[in-house]
């Protein structure tokens, strides 16, 4: 198990690290820079600022200086926030997203869970078609439609909710929603599907004959089994969550990590866009570590190698 | 009356009823066993053994219904009894094992998880007292190292062991009946005959009585009192293990005990297969069942179902040739009697 997960852990910071050299390549392929757009600034002016923050020196030993500062744990200034360290801006606004995404992982999980045993109990009958008419929706509209629907039905229309900022809790029913949308239908099919194989399997009958009830048999003996394909789609919601935050995040003005990583790749604030993807991918990868170990502990036929 | 069986099942008539029809899965049978025997229900794969076996422990799958007819185990009305009075006799009063150990235990539970969970469902004892009795259990059916096994999940250990697992689940309460559902055809030849040997052992040990569900006659016939041999639903012939091995009525019995592999036969004589298909039991024939695929049909044989022609109290088949046999041997006894030359 600790061999398993030091392993893991050293593979991380491999991926960590070709996550970084590609987006840093990647970025400054990208036309424009930092400084172009701001018409009052003088070239003279413009040659100083990139002197100071060393985008005068080769593109080489840009990245040498970046990864010798990473290695330090030092994540730079943003170019385009005075003052501000990336470190800073990703620690005020990542709590934010995290608190919406969070919530929207918890509901999917929950309501997609439960919904697809509903289903998968209920098959051919009344809520089976309900629930699965409810999922292809989900997983056929995409979420920025979702979005804008919610937000124009329930905010405009209805002034139920905010659909500006965070103000108080019912502002964020929207952007939760909206990013729970897809995760949530999807769990469901994925639940439905993997109990109604479970409920076939001999070891069900078992459980029956021995004179369990019904809920021993669904609660012990069928969802543990039932579960794994979620558990196993867990690492992939959560890149979906995150990528989902961006845009929700700007549609509903929301001040997180995701709203923020867009201004900074318009900006081409290349040290916040540099932070903000090795701490994203640092958090999947973790996540996924977390989920995989989980995944073990369900399933014991699972060995770690 | 039916006190004095263990079970007891009179005429009973199941059915699935599928999207694309009624199938008659059991077809009027009748069952009947004493405390301590064991009871052979062999036939092809299809016949409905395992669909008898199924209703009496209230495991019949979702489109079937029973008909009519009555299924009574150790003073219990089975086909009266609601799921949560089935609850308490099943894995208690009557234990079911199934064929395929392999898939049968529960993939993410350790074995001493499954066999001590049984045993606090019916009983009052403590998860300790629990451990320690499917301890007890593992030495009963055989398993070494019994504290190491508990430990263990069900892919850590092999297909013979598993069901010698299963043989301890099913007995943990001690039953009095334990039906036992092709508990060896997923197993290898010398497997199998260690797991029949085992339970035989058990039997004896513990005075249980068992239903045996086979398609291979030849596998289980030495521990059998009684066989019942199935075809389409319906039990074709009944009988002591002797009188169905050595005086076989049925024609489709016959077929069965000629397809047996003999070791004590010269080598020149072959097995002899029955012909043809099972029947489809969506459409099943008309007249006698197995009529389509019997050298020694007639044309009665597939206008009419053959009525019950009984040789004793133990002994009886559906079939037309006996009844014409019968009735023969009758104008014959009645001819001699008669003739006052009759014997006594
Ligand atoms: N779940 C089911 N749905 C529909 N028909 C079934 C079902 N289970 C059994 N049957 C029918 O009952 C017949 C007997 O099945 P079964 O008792 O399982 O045969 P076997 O003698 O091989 O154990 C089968 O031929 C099949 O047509
Ligand atoms: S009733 Fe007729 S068809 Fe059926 S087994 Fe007897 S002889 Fe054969
Ligand atoms: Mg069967």
């Amino acid at each position: 198990m600790t061999r398993y997960v030091l392993k893991r852990i050293l593979l991380a910071i491999v991926t960590i690290w070709v996550v970084a050299t590609l987006t840093f390549f990647l970025m400054n392929m990208i036309p424009g820079g930092p400084f172009l757009s701001e018409k009052a600034i003088s070239p003279q002016a413009t040659a100083a600022l990139e002197a100071k923050y060393g985008l005068d020196k080769s593109l080489w030993e840009q990245y040498v200086t970046y990864m010798n500062g990473l290695l330090h744990g030092d994540f730079g200034l943003s170019l385009k926030q005075r003052g501000r360290t990336v470190l800073e801006i990703i620690v005020t606004k990542f709590p934010v997203s995290a608190k919406i995404g969070g919530m929207a992982v918890l509901i999917s999980l929950v309501l997609g869970v439960s919904l697809g045993c509903i289903a998968a109990l209920h098959q051919g009958k009344f809520w089976d078609r309900f629930i699965s008419v409810f999922a292809t929706l989900g997983i056929a509209v995409p979420g920025f439609v979702v979005c804008t629907l919610l937000s124009y039905v329930f905010g405009a229309k209805l002034k139920l909710v905010s659909t500006l900022g965070l103000s108080d809790w019912t502002s964020y029913i929207l952007p939760v929603t909206a990013i729970a949308f897809y995760p949530t239908s999807y769990i469901m099919r994925l639940m439905r599907s993997s109990m109604l194989d479970v409920l076939g399997q001999d070891y069900m009958r078992t459980a029956k004959a021995k004179g369990l009830s019904g809920t021993k048999q669904l609660f012990k003996h069928a969802l543990r089994n039932a579960i794994l394909p979620v558990v196993t789609y867990v690492g992939p919601m959560l890149a979906y969550t995150i990528v989902g935050s961006f845009v929700v995040e700007k549609i509903f003005v929301i001040p997180g990590l995701g709203g923020s990583f867009i201004t900074a790749i318009n900006g081409r604030d290349y040290t916040l866009i540099m932070g903000t993807t090795i701490f994203l991918a640092t958090l999947v990868i973790l996540m996924t570590l977390v989920v995989d170990i989980l995944y073990k502990i369900i399933d014991p036929r699972i060995k770690y190698d | 009356m039916s006190e004095e069986y263990l079970v007891n099942i009179e005429h009973e008539k199941l059915s699935f009823f599928t999207p694309a029809g009624e199938v008659k899965a059991l077809n009027d049978v009748n069952i009947h066993l004493r405390q301590g025997e064991v009871l052979g229900i062999v036939g092809e794969s299809g016949s409905g053994k395992s669909v008898t076996a199924y209703s009496l422990i209230g495991l019949t799958a979702d489109p079937g219904k029973l008909i009519s007819g009555s299924l009574y185990f150790n003073g219990h009305q089975v086909d009266q009894m609601t799921e949560k009075e089935m609850r308490k006799i099943r894995g208690n009063e009557i234990s079911i094992i199934f064929q395929d150990p392999m898939t049968s235990l529960n993939p993410v539970y350790t074995i001493g998880n499954q066999i001590t969970e049984v045993i606090t469902l019916h009983t009052n004892k403590t998860k300790e007292e629990a451990k320690a009795r499917a301890k007890e259990l593992l030495e009963l059916v055989g398993i070494n190292e019994p504290e190491k096994r508990l430990k263990q999940y069900p892919h850590e250990l092999s297909g013979g062991m598993r069901q010698r697992i299963m043989i301890a689940i099913a007995l943990a309460c001690e039953p009095k009946l334990l039906i036992a559902d092709e508990p060896t055809t997923a197993l290898d030849v010398t497997i199998q005959a260690q797991i029949l040997e085992l339970m035989m052992e058990l039997k004896d040990k513990l005075g249980m009585s068992i239903i045996m569900i086979t398609h291979d006659l030849g596998v289980v016939a030495s521990m059998c009192d009684h066989i019942a041999v199935m075809y389409a639903g319906r039990i074709v012939e009944y009988g002591t293990t002797d009188q169905v091995f050595y005086e076989p009525k049925h024609m489709y019995t016959k077929g069965l005990i000629r397809s047996i592999p003999r070791l004590d036969t010269d080598e020149h004589q072959r097995l002899i297969p029955i012909e043809g298909t099972p029947v489809d039991m969506l459409n099943p024939p008309k007249g006698c069942p197995f009529g389509p695929r019997c050298e020694a049909c007639m044309k009665i044989c597939l206008k009419q179902n053959p009525p019950i022609t009984e040789f004793d109290d133990t002994h009886y088949t559906y079939c037309w040739l006996q009844q014409k046999e019968a009735m023969e041997r009758l104008a014959a006894d009645s001819s001699a009697k008669s003739s006052g030359g009759g014997e006594a």
